[in-house]
């Protein structure tokens, strides 16, 4: 395998032996962003010098045989919505392109002291608002299976460069689906962890509620690696929890005795495409081939989640993003009469349709005389959506559905179509809702050659069993062995 | 056709802790070094979130406590939303439906003679997040304005009273006893002039009808209201321009939307600030980056007992236990907390309260004030003062000498006197009382032989020959107790 379709852990395992060095998997690496990036647009900016300075210097560590981070000499892209100390982080925005943040967030601190080579930002919808990246200010990612294809999104650059040979690992953000749609679309493997086991410092909020940070990599090994870098309690994250952080990677080959698999009835789902369908119902034949038992469980509430979803992260959004009003930094409109045409034109020129569209939903939501319709009983039906999950835990230990409705669609096929992209939400917004994690792992092939998902979810805190669950199905196939060409 | 006038007062306090309320930044007054006193959080920053700094949480049950508050079992954080410059994330953090305290009451005294009293009903008290500074060119040369967010962050209390208050007078006292109450307890330095207290006053007016209706006028929110002074000539201006404009109008509440105007201290009056049309939305809701707040009882339980004796507790006290007058007692009271403690030490030792009540509110406070001195730096301790009263007491010298003692002691040239110090004084300046009749009797003796015209104008009927003659023994002898040198004088001029 070459070095820029390798895993992270067979690189590690080579720069170990000697074989070979991160400057060379570095400079692999930025020779392939520079060689294909011009047609699949992952990265906003590549920090080609610091990411080979800081190859050489754990080279020499490595050589000297100082002690290593878990991530030594392994290059990492980050989505461009996660604070870099002196790096611009743009979220895709004209509102921050030229923002450069004077810190760095919790998880930037981790991979540092884990010695990962930090080698860009990638893409994203503008403020993570969207599901293929069309919605970025600056350029749309395209699926590296074939590039007439969305990468999905809002995470479509993390995931098109790990898919795409850029960087073995990267990370994103997911609020509603953001990781594994896109993980999905492009056929890598990509987890959305618990609500609160990643720190939230220094990832620009989009509904704080929801977001959470989570590992792209090629396969569970390498997503097990990164997530016990990347996991645990911040002080400066209030709603980051206070668990142990389990090695993952020590217990991922044992397989889960008497699993049960709970499955949702799949034949009534509209708007199912048959292929996902069938790879769904394949992945379920594995399952049950290693002697897991298959339990059909209902969500009852799982009808409402789009529709809450789309109350409750706009209505955070509206009050997360107010803050961009070209007062203290980002862009500030040129022109203006006066105090609160200043903010009313700094905000109209510099947001895009989708955030603004966004944003006005949220503020109607949260408007006096309309909060109790909406944005109260949003938060009532969370919780029984979250109540459907903890009792189907109850008697099953992970439930398996499909990503997303259907493969990766064309690029501009749903952009006049917002509802559309919306309700494309459906498999993924509930672990949001209710805080659980969940992992899209590859799990086929479309007859048009695009990459097939499987998402699998379990309870609060329970990565480990995710990860081990998500291994099993991973020894038994060759998915995630594939690679576009 | 009469009114009563209603008042409500909505008081922001700056609580004491060190750092900020939802970050590490210094909450020091600092206006000459705008922006050093921010980071990320305070900043706004993407991605920056906040985290509740404890003490601010336990200062503000110590002030809900302080007022009577119940302080529920769970409280929780929401976003008040509004544009300004000096509000970098374009929402506050505050409390809107659950506060941390609710349903309090503070006592105050309506009048001095009457001793009557009435209980203001206190609505709750929340915290919240002070917002920055902004300064604007007043030169009218159109230069840019300025933000300074040293104080955004800082924490702050709601304390919003019922509209129990029925005069300006009365909104001034409860502000005052209020602040009293929390730098007794040590919430607040309650600094107006830095802006740690600020208030803002709902006033309305309920008119008597000649058909025995009442009905209320529109109630306006007056803002900016920085002394005491400012919230009781606002109140009383708006008094009369509400009973104006309802002559004028005969508006009602229910026909005008609650209005603000601001104080324009400069001009005496007030400014209508915010139009009626655009009344704010703030658009509350839960703040998703803060856990809820969950108290114990045990936790109520020990911040109650961390509180001191409240203020009017502690006058009441001082009236009965020391038989000071209302007017010594509120004067000490007043002073704060380190006074009545320093009073108090003095008091306990001496065993006069009343003497000691004298002697702080007359010769400590004129002293403090000439030197312009706080009590924890001056000179003269506590029990050093109340040792030299018990001289006093005990007739070791007069009262006079008393204050000579006390003079000597203010200038003591090395560090803090100690009470070994006032029997030098009195030893280096021969103040020691003399009583002893024999060594009084010859001087005495001396005097009258010496003043033979003033001893005839005495024995004639002149009172004042007596005075003259005591003055000539005082300077004699300077410790010599007057009463025993006139009850000489008369016995041998008799």
């Amino acid at each position: 395998m070459s070095i820029t379709s390798a895993t992270a852990s067979e690189l590690l395992a080579k720069m170990n032996s000697g074989e070979i060095s991160s400057e060379e998997i570095t400079s692999a690496c930025l020779d392939e962003i520079s060689r294909r990036d011009g047609s699949i647009n992952a990265f906003l900016s590549v920090q080609q010098e610091a990411a080979l300075e800081k190859a050489r210097e754990v080279d020499r560590k490595r050589k000297a045989g100082k002690p290593l981070g878990k991530l030594a000499g392994l290059p990492v892209a980050l989505k461009d919505n996660i604070c870099s100390e002196g790096v611009t982080t743009t979220c895709a925005s004209k509102m921050l392109e030229h923002f450069v943040p004077p810190y760095d967030a919790h998880i930037v601190e981790q991979l540092k002291a884990a010695d990962a080579v930090l080698i860009g930002k990638t893409n994203l919808d503008e403020f993570a608002m969207g599901s293929s990246t069309e919605n970025s200010a600056f350029k749309t990612t395209t699926n590296p299976w074939n590039t007439a294809y969305a990468a999905g999104g809002s995470s479509g650059g993390s995931a098109a460069a790990v898919s795409a040979g850029f960087a073995p690992l990267a990370l994103g953000s997911d609020t509603g689906g953001s990781i594994r749609q896109p993980a999905s679309f492009c056929g890598v493997v990509g987890l959305k962890p618990t609500y609160g086991r990643v720190s939230r410092y220094g990832l620009v909020a989009f509904a704080s509620s929801l977001d959470q940070i989570g590992p792209f990599a090629r396969d569970v090994t390498d997503a097990a690696l990164i997530l016990g870098t990347i996991a645990g309690k911040d002080r400066r994250d209030t709603t980051s929890l206070d668990a142990a952080v389990p090695e993952y990677t020590s217990t991922l080959e044992q397989p889960l005795k008497n699993l049960k698999v709970g499955y949702i009835e799949l034949l009534h789902e509209e708007g199912l495409h048959a292929e996902v369908k069938e790879a769904t119902l394949r992945a379920l034949d594995v399952y049950k081939s290693l002697g897991a038992e298959m339990v059909p469980i209902t969500l009852p509430h799982a009808k409402y989640c789009v529709a809450t979803y789309y109350i409750i992260a706009p209505s955070e959004a509206s009050s997360n993003l107010a803050r961009y009003d070209g007062v203290h930094y980002g862009y500030r409109a040129p022109h203006f009469e006066n105090m609160i045409d200043m903010y009313a034109a700094s905000r109209g020129e510099a947001f895009g349709d989708e955030v603004k569209r966004r944003i006005m939903l949220g503020t109607y939501a949260l408007s006096s005389g309309y909060y109790d319709a909406y944005y109260l009983k949003a938060l009532k039906v969370r919780r029984l959506i979250r109540n459907d999950f903890e009792q189907a835990f109850q008697s099953v230990d992970i439930i398996a559905t499909p990503v997303t409705p259907t493969p990766a669609f064309t690029i501009g096929e749903l952009v006049d179509d917002p509802l559309a992209m919306y309700l494309a939400d459906i498999f993924t917004t509930s672990a949001n809702l209710s805080g659980i994690p969940g992992i899209s792992i590859p799990a086929g092939m479309s007859k048009n050659n695009l990459p097939i998902g499987l998402q699998l979810l379990a309870p609060p805190l329970e990565e480990e069993r995710l990860l081990r669950a998500a291994r099993m199905f991973e020894r038994e196939t060759d998915w995630h062995l594939k690679r576009p060409v | 056709m009469d009114y009563t006038v209603i008042i409500g007062l909505e008081v922001h306090v700056q609580l004491q802790t060190r750092t900020k309320l939802f970050c590490g930044c210094s909450t020091k007054f600092n206006p000459d070094h705008p922006n050093t006193q921010t980071c990320p959080v305070c900043l706004g920053l993407p991605g920056a979130l906040p985290v509740l700094n404890r003490e601010a949480f336990h200062l503000g049950m110590k002030t809900g406590l302080a007022i009577n508050c119940e302080i529920p079992a769970f409280t929780k954080w929401d976003r008040k939303q509004y544009y300004y410059p000096d509000l970098p994330k374009a929402y506050q953090i505050s409390q809107y439906d659950l506060p941390m305290s609710q349903n309090g009451w503070l006592e105050i005294e309506l009048d001095p003679e009457t001793r009557e009293k009435k209980k203001i009903g206190i609505i709750r008290a929340h915290l919240e997040e002070d917002a920055g500074k902004n300064s604007h060119d007043e030169s009218g040369r159109g230069q840019d304005s300025k933000v300074d967010l040293n104080r955004c962050g800082t924490p702050l209390i709601e304390i919003v009273s019922e509209p129990d208050l029925r005069s300006a007078q009365e909104a001034r006292t409860y502000l005052e006893e209020l602040k009293l109450l929390l730098t007794y307890i040590d919430v607040s330095d309650c600094n107006m002039q830095e802006g740690s207290l600020r208030c803002d006053a709902n006033v309305n007016l309920h008119v008597h009808q000649a058909n025995g209706e009442t009905v209320p006028t529109p109630i306006v929110e007056i803002k900016n209201l920085n002394s005491f002074r400012g919230v009781e000539q606002a109140i009383e201006y708006e008094v009369q321009r509400q009973w104006k404009h309802w002559q004028e109008t005969g508006l009602s509440l229910k026909d005008v939307p609650k209005e603000t105007r601001g104080w324009d201290a400069d001009r005496g009056v007030t400014l209508e600030q915010r139009g009626k049309e655009d009344a704010a939305d703030y658009r509350y809701f839960p703040d998703p980056d803060l856990a809820p707040v969950t108290v114990t009882d045990a936790e109520r339980e020990r911040v109650s007992q961390e509180l001191c004796e409240r203020p009017a507790d502690r006058r009441a006290r001082f009236e009965e236990s020391y038989q000071l007058s209302v007017y010594d007692a509120a004067v000490i009271i007043d002073q704060g907390l380190a006074v009545a403690d320093y009073f108090e030490t003095v008091a306990e030792s001496c065993g006069n309260g009343k003497q000691a009540a004298n002697w702080v509110t007359q010769d400590v406070l004129r002293e403090l004030n000439e030197r312009g001195l706080d009590i924890s730096k001056f000179p003269i301790q506590p029990d050093v003062l109340a040792a030299l009263l018990q001289k006093v007491n005990a007739e070791e010298i007069t009262i006079k000498s008393g204050r000579t003692v006390f003079q000597e002691l203010l200038n003591y040239p090395e560090g803090v006197p100690g009470i070994e110090q006032i029997q030098n004084i009195i030893e280096d300046k021969g103040l020691a009382l003399v009583s002893d009749t024999g060594e009084l009797d010859s001087i005495v003796q001396a005097v009258v032989d010496k003043n033979e015209k003033a001893v005839a104008d005495f024995q004639s009927g002149k009172q004042a020959a007596l005075g003259a003659l005591i003055g000539q023994v005082m300077r004699e002898i300077k410790g010599a107790d007057p009463k025993a040198v006139r009850e000489l004088f008369i016995a041998k001029m008799s």
